[in-house]
């Protein structure tokens, strides 16, 4: 078992590690995840013997220490097994990087994050809210203190394998007379807390994911309050980080369309040794697009990188900032649905069955999925106000 | 003086839910209310009242997120 990345060559064993979980564990069961819509649970007890709940808790509070571009090696691996899988690593990855990075004045969360190396925690999140929708900068309800006590309820439509977390970080208004803006993170224990199922998760793709709603109400000591302002966390840590693993993740699953693709481009070549096959051409085609999706990432995440060494505030949140790490949402979850629907064009019928070995029907419906969670429209809207403002936007 | 005239562009186009002219310096204008697109219409105000432009480097939450931190802008800007 790998505890302590130290080198890149622990980080390639680690690596080596994952793969072998995939070949052996994560793509055998994905089958059944994707046509029963349950939570993977196999996977992710795999996950916590190797302690990958914690890989990016520094390694002074005892996790492995990894970089977020790691962190995003590890979803893009994992999305090319199951993107279930993968999308509730990476949103379990996302919440920790909150805590990692905003709570280092609060006893509480340290002893929290050492507790979650240990006992590797699941951690989830409740952020849209009925009657509020997406909006993440805007929430209804609100956190109730009474002395060193808090309690807080929310209508939340979806909460990710909500079921099956152990901790929720959810996000309220600071009390009952703030503006809906004006908001706080709490992490709340599920144990202290009740989860009335409100929908259910009957979707087209990202079934394991188990994105159900619930009406959740919970209480606690008010050391589980975020210190920092939420808008801080969005703007520093969610927002970049939930693109940044989201399009590794997607960049996962369309590498693997692709090689799919290029199998069957490969034994088409192998039967007809003296005409190259015309798929061959669409190959290349897709594969210019894949090329642009890594790109986007990969200058995204050093971009990121470079902010958090510098601990440069003020660039975080700067609009420019912000509307360039929306191009990349933008731009990897519609290359996307290309790049996985066009390898569907060249495997063929093949891929089109459900039961073929090179079956691309999950793949095709889970990339779907990424430009509606958290709607492109949605995002689009909020770049057009920004465009209006910056200048050259560099 | 320029922070009154702050006030009064607030008034006009942050549709805040409290009276921009009793808030304090450092009251945070997203908290009180500011949206992305209010923040749009503030600006275009601002730069078209005192005649100036926002570098990228200001455009950020910060720059809008108080009268004060508003006010430090607009005099940097105006400096010859």
């Amino acid at each position: 078992m790998i505890t302590n990345i130290g080198s890149e060559q622990e980080f390639n064993a680690l690596i080596e590690h994952v793969q072998q979980l995939g070949r052996d564990l994560i793509r055998p069961t994905s089958l059944e995840v994707d046509r029963d819509a349950r939570f993977p649970i196999e996977s992710f007890d795999a996950f916590k013997d190797c302690k990958l709940l914690s890989v990016y808790i520094p390694k002074e509070l005892g996790g492995m220490g990894l970089s977020i571009t790691q962190v995003c090696k590890l979803c893009e691996i994992l999305g090319g097994y199951c993107a279930s899988t993968a999308m509730i690593f990476a949103m379990h990855q996302i919440q920790v990087a909150c805590i990692v990075h905003h709570s280092k004045n609060s006893d509480y969360f340290q002893q929290f994050l050492r507790d979650l190396v240990q006992k590797q925690y699941l951690l989830a999140s409740a952020t849209t809210e009925l009657g509020v929708g997406g909006d993440l900068r805007s929430s209804q309800c609100a956190v109730e203190i009474n002395n060193d006590q808090f309690t807080l309820a929310k209508q939340a439509p979806v909460i990710s394998y909500g079921a099956q977390a152990d901790f929720i970080l959810v996000t309220c208004r600071k009390n009952a007379d703030a503006m809906p803006s004006d908001q706080l993170q709490v992490l709340v224990d599920r144990r202290a807390a009740k989860l009335d199922p409100i929908s259910t998760w009957d979707t087209l793709g990202f079934r394991g994911t188990c994105s159900s709603g619930f009406h959740l109400q919970s209480s606690g000591h008010i050391q589980q309050i975020q210190p920092a302002p939420f808008a801080e966390i969005l703007a520093r840590t969610m927002h970049p980080v939930s693109h940044l693993v989201w399009s590794s993740l997607w960049l996962g699953l369309a590498q693997d369309a692709v090689a799919i693709a290029r199998s069957t481009v490969r034994s088409a070549a192998r039967k007809n040794p003296n005409t190259p096959p015309i798929s061959a051409l669409r190959l290349t085609e897709v594969d210019e697009k894949l090329y642009n999706m890594r790109a986007n990432l990969k200058m995204t995440l050093a971009d990121y990188e470079e902010k958090l060494a510098k601990d440069d505030k003020d660039g975080f949140e700067q609009f420019s900032y912000a509307l360039g790490v929306n191009n990349l949402k933008l731009c990897s979850s519609e290359k996307l649905v290309e790049i996985v629907s066009e390898s569907m064009m060249i495997v063929g019928i093949m891929g089109y069955k459900n039961d073929s070995p090179v079956s691309l029907g999950r793949h095709l419906r889970d990339a779907y999925g990424a430009a509606l969670m958290v709607n492109n429209d949605r995002i689009r809207n909020h770049n057009s106000t920004m465009q209006i403002m910056i200048r050259d936007g560099r | 003086m320029v922070a009154n005239i702050i006030r009064d562009i607030l008034t006009k186009h942050a549709r805040l839910q409290e009276d921009a002219n009793t808030l304090a310096l450092d009251d945070d204008l997203y908290d009180k209310g500011l949206t992305s697109l209010s923040t749009v219409n503030l600006m275009l105000a601002i730069e078209d009242e005192f005649d100036i432009e926002f570098p990228d480097t200001k455009l950020n939450r910060k720059t809008f997120s108080s009268i004060e931190s508003l006010l430090e802008t607009v005099t940097e800007l105006l400096k010859p």
